[in-house]
Parts: C-alpha cells; sequence; structure tokens
C-alpha cells in the first residue's frame, strides 16, 4: 500500500499539469478528459485501499501510468510538455521494471535488489528534481509573464494617454493659432487704427490753420472782388465824361481805376502769401532727414502758428520773441515733422498765453500782464568743439501744466482743453516723431502758475 | 441815412465810397468809418443820435465786432441803431453769437453790394 502513493502522486502530479496547460493553451476539448483522469487516479487509490488486493490495483497502476505517458508523448499538441513527461518517464518505467522482474523472476530479483531499490530511488530523485527545477522556471516565467503584463498594460495606458495628449495638444494648438489670427487682425485694426489717426490729426493742425486762413483770405477777396467791379463801372462812366467832353472828370475818374488796380493788385498777393502759408504746411512728407536750418525752420513755423491764430481770431495778441543760437546752422531731420512739433508746441503755448490773459479778471490792478512766447535755439558741444545736440525750446508765460495732468499729457487723447478744441494727439504725436523717428528728448519745465518750457533736444551725429 | 462802417481794414472806406458814390453824390447815404471797435464807440458816444445803421466787421484786433454789439446794445437804447454784422461764410458760431447778442442783420463776405443796397432801400 506504501508504494502505491507514489503512483498517486505521480499520476495526479502529471494530469493535474496537463490539464492546467490544456485550460490555458487549448485544445479546449481535452480539459475533460483529465479532470476524468484525475478522479481515476484517487479512485485506483482508494479501491486498492479497499480491496486490499494490492497485486492486480499494482498491474493496472502501471498500465494506466504507461499508457498516460505514450498517449501524451505522441500528441503534437502536447509537444511543450515533453519535458515535464520526461521528468517521468524514469521512474514510470523503473518502478515498472522493478515489479515485473520481481513478479516473473523473484529469485533474479532478490539477488539483485539492491541495484533495483538503488535505480528505482535515483529515478525518483531525477523526477522530483526535475519537476522542482520545472516549477521554479514555471514560476519565474509566470512572474515575468505578470510582469510583462503590467508593462503591456503600462504601455497601453501610456498609449492612450498619449493619444489624449496629442488631441488636447492638437486642440490647444488650434485655440493658439486662432488666438493669434484674432490678436493678429487685431493689431492691424489698431495699427490702421493709429495711421487714421494720426492722420486725422494731421488734418486737425492743418484744419486749425485752414479755418483761419479761410477766414483771412475772405478780406483781400472782398476787395478783389468788389474794387474789379467798381472800377468796371467806374471805365464806363469815365467813357461817358469823355463822350461829353469833360476831360477833367474823365482824368480824375481813370485816376481812381488806377488806385484800384493797385488795391486788387495789392489784395491779390496777399491772399497769394496766405495759400502759399497753407499750402507749406500740407505738403507731402517724404519721411526722409535732410540737412535743414533749424533757426529758418522754427522762425517759419513760428509765424505760420502766429498767423494762422491771429487770422482765427483777431483779438489774439502776443508777444513773440525769438532767440536763436546762430552757430546751429543745418542738421539732419525730416524738416515737415519737426516743423509740425514746433507748429503744436508753439499753438499750445498761444493757447495757454490767450488762456491766462482770458482769466484775468477786469477788476484785477496788480503789474499788467503781457501774453509772451518765446522761441529759442541753443547747442551743446563735445568736447572736441563739435555739435553733439542742438535744442529748439518754445517757453510761455501761461499758467503752466497742472501736477495732476503733467504726467499725462504726451498720451495720446489726452487734452486740458475744451471738448472739441483739442484732438489729445498733438503732443503725443510730436513725442513720437522726437524720439522715434529723431532718437531724441522732448522735455518739459513747468512752473504752475508762471509757464511752461518745452524742448526738443535734437542729437547731432558728426 | 446815416451810416457807420466799422472794420480795421482802411481799404474798406474807398470801397465804399465808390460802390456808394452816386448815393453820396445825391445825398441819399451818408457814411462814417471807425477802423477799431474802440473807435466806433468814441464816435458813436458822439453822435449816436444821427446814427441809423451800423455795418461791423467781427474779427477785429482789440474790441472784436461781438464785444463792440454788446457794448451798443446795452449803452443805446432810445433810440436803438440798427446793427448790421459782417460775417465771413459758413460761420455760423460767430453768426449765433451776434444772434444772441441782437444784431439785426447779416452780411457775408465777399459783401455783395447791390445786395446791401436792395437791403438799405426796405
Amino acid at each position: 500500500m506504501s508504494v502505491s502513493v507514489v503512483p498517486l502522486v505521480v499520476s495526479l502530479a502529471l494530469t493535474t499539469r496537463i490539464r492546467k496547460y490544456v485550460k490555458v493553451n487549448g485544445p479546449a476539448n481535452w480539459e475533460k478528459p483529465f479532470y476524468y483522469a484525475i478522479f481515476f487516479s484517487v479512485f485506483l487509490f482508494l479501491s486498492e485501499a479497499i480491496l486490499q488486493n494490492s497485486d492486480i490495483v499494482k498491474w493496472i497502476w502501471h498500465i494506466y501510468l504507461i499508457a498516460l505517458l505514450t498517449f501524451s508523448w505522441k500528441q503534437k499538441e502536447l509537444q511543450a510538455l515533453k519535458g515535464l513527461m520526461l521528468a517521468f518517464l524514469p521512474f514510470v518505467i523503473i518502478s515498472f521494471l522493478n515489479d515485473l522482474t520481481e513478479g516473473i523472476a523473484p529469485g533474479f530479483f532478490k539477488s539483485y535488489e539492491e541495484y533495483f531499490k538503488s535505480a528505482t530511488l535515483l529515478s525518483f530523485i531525477w523526477m522530483v528534481a526535475i519537476l522542482y527545477s520545472q516549477n521554479r522556471q514555471l514560476k519565474a516565467a509566470e512572474k515575468e509573464k505578470i510582469i510583462r503584463q503590467q508593462e503591456d498594460e503600462l504601455n497601453r495606458a501610456i498609449a492612450i494617454r498619449k493619444v489624449e495628449l496629442e488631441a488636447l495638444v492638437t486642440e490647444r494648438t488650434a485655440e493658439l493659432t486662432k488666438q493669434k489670427e484674432e490678436l493678429e487682425n487685431a493689431l492691424q485694426e489698431l495699427q490702421s487704427t493709429q495711421s487714421q489717426l494720426i492722420q486725422s490729426e494731421k488734418m486737425a493742425s492743418l484744419g486749425e490753420l485752414t479755418a483761419g486762413i479761410a477766414h483771412e483770405i475772405q478780406n483781400p477777396l472782398n476787395f478783389v472782388n468788389n474794387f474789379s467791379e467798381v472800377s468796371s463801372e467806374l471805365i464806363d462812366e469815365m467813357k461817358d465824361e469823355l463822350a461829353a467832353g469833360n476831360w477833367q472828370l474823365a482824368a480824375e475818374i481813370a485816376n481812381d481805376v488806377k488806385q484800384n488796380l493797385e488795391k486788387i493788385s495789392h489784395h491779390g498777393k496777399r491772399a497769394d502769401a496766405i495759400v502759399k502759408g497753407m499750402l507749406q504746411h500740407s505738403r507731402k512728407n517724404n519721411g526722409i532727414k535732410e540737412p535743414t536750418n533749424i533757426n529758418a525752420l522754427a522762425d517759419e513755423f513760428f509765424r505760420l502758428a502766429y498767423h494762422g491764430l491771429r487770422a482765427k481770431d483777431k483779438s489774439f495778441n502776443a508777444t513773440m520773441k525769438t532767440d536763436f543760437d546762430e552757430g546751429i546752422g543745418n542738421v539732419d531731420v525730416i524738416a515737415q515733422d519737426i516743423g509740425r512739433v514746433i507748429l503744436n508746441l508753439i499753438t499750445n503755448a498761444f493757447y495757454a498765453v490767450t488762456e491766462k490773459k482770458n482769466s484775468i479778471s477786469k477788476d484785477y490792478t496788480g503789474p499788467s500782464y503781457e501774453p509772451t512766447v518765446t522761441v529759442i535755439t541753443s547747442k551743446t558741444l563735445t568736447p572736441a568743439g563739435k555739435i553733439s545736440q542742438v535744442m529748439i525750446s518754445v517757453k510761455d508765460n501761461g499758467n503752466g501744466i497742472p501736477q495732476a495732468a503733467l504726467d499725462k499729457i504726451f498720451q495720446p487723447f489726452f487734452t486740458t482743453k475744451p471738448s472739441g478744441r483739442g484732438t489729445g494727439l498733438g503732443l503725443s504725436l510730436s513725442y513720437e516723431i522726437v524720439t522715434k523717428a529723431h532718437g531724441g528728448e522732448l522735455r518739459v519745465d513747468n512752473k504752475e502758475g508762471e509757464g511752461a518750457e518745452f524742448t526738443i533736444i535734437l542729437p547731432v551725429k558728426n | 441815412m446815416n451810416i457807420l462802417v466799422v472794420d480795421d481794414e482802411r481799404d474798406i472806406q474807398a470801397l465804399f465810397e465808390q460802390r456808394f458814390r452816386k448815393e453820396i453824390r445825391e445825398k441819399n447815404h451818408e457814411f462814417a468809418f471807425a477802423f477799431s471797435g474802440e473807435d466806433a464807440l468814441a464816435y458813436l458816444s458822439q453822435n449816436h443820435n444821427k446814427t441809423e445803421l451800423i455795418l461791423s466787421d467781427i474779427n477785429m484786433p482789440g474790441m472784436t465786432g461781438l464785444e463792440l454789439l454788446k457794448q451798443i446794445k446795452q449803452k443805446y437804447i432810445n433810440p436803438p441803431p440798427v446793427v448790421m454784422m459782417i460775417t465771413a461764410y459758413g460761420d455760423a458760431e460767430n453768426f449765433n453769437t451776434a444772434k444772441q447778442l441782437g444784431a439785426d442783420d447779416f452780411i457775408t463776405k465777399p459783401v455783395d453790394f447791390t445786395y446791401l443796397k436792395e437791403k438799405l432801400k426796405i
């Protein structure tokens, strides 16, 4: 009976292994027969225990095990398990031979019993050793499989995440592209609005002058029209007098006509000068820096501003003073632009002194106020005695700039003038012209209540 | 009719005297000239009784035509002289101010004398 435990263990080990393998790798319909084989092993073992007739069951065990091994060995599907079968094979054969020899030739068996026992033991050890090592391999393989599965899962998760991220990146990129396009559009719109505003500021400063000039031109035009018409009438009268023989009267009328023609010519020239002044202001700006006589430029625009304001409002009066450094000569500037800056500063200065004059009440008895605007040019020299900077200052004795407004005067759209009187772009554009286009500085010195002085500082390249 | 013309342009005198030479010859109209608002007020302080019409420019150095108009309308109530303002074409701002200050009529520069004469007949 003690011998039969070993066949039970062997058969169970073999069948359970094969069943396990079949369960995973197929064929699926083989699983059941091996399952029954397990029961058959147990049945054999129990029947041996009950019948006590171990001889018959012993042979059934041998046949069963050999049949099981032979069958399994021949199956292609179980080729991977041949290693396992090899573990059992020596033990099954040797224990069969053992029993066979004992049954057929007990004498021979008796005299060589030690050898038989050793062989059986060796084959048993072989079986256990192989099973043990295979078990270890199997476990290692399983562990590796699990690791590989985990890796696969991780890779799959990474792949999924990657796809998600890529979608996200695409989405974000699209969003960014859209935003970029929107910003570009906005920028373009701003740029075009800016250039429109600059244009409208140019037109506004031109408009300020034209309004005055148009006003002013009415006077000479009035004389040109009316003196020419009246002269035509006088000629008719002169003809009548000549026909009547009144030579003396005719000569007097002829004198009047001559005087009238002189007046027509005079007022025609006056109109011409006004229009020329206007055209000079509006002439095309090519943006090219050219050697320009700074004093002459300052003087031209000083007069233009003064006459423009006078034309608009004859009650306007201010003392104009100039203090020019004759040693300045020519400096490379965009004459039209710097001219506009000067014009803007002077117009502001005149506005400031007029405001102050108007604010003085009639009962004021202090020292009389003399509105004065001064334009000063000066230079700074390098140690070598060359001109490094040229300054153009516009100084007024108005009320100065309120401290609260001082920080904002160069900001676009900031104006202290009543609505409709200023665009709020004059000084900001002046600032741009001086700093950006000419690399210079626009400085303000201010004494509240006493006046302001704006200085354009232009670098001179030697 | 006695008319005072106020304008800082000196040539205005020659122009009016020639344009109205017939009327002056026939003594229909008599003209006086002032070349500033201050001059005009000085003249009126002497002659306001006989002055029937004042023709005044608006843009003048010193006292403007509007200031003059204001003062005339304040000082001379009985009998009130007719004040006609000469405005630049399209100058709505001065036109409205003058109207508020009590200007009786307007003519635009350049002056259309045929039109002015028609007005004077009425």
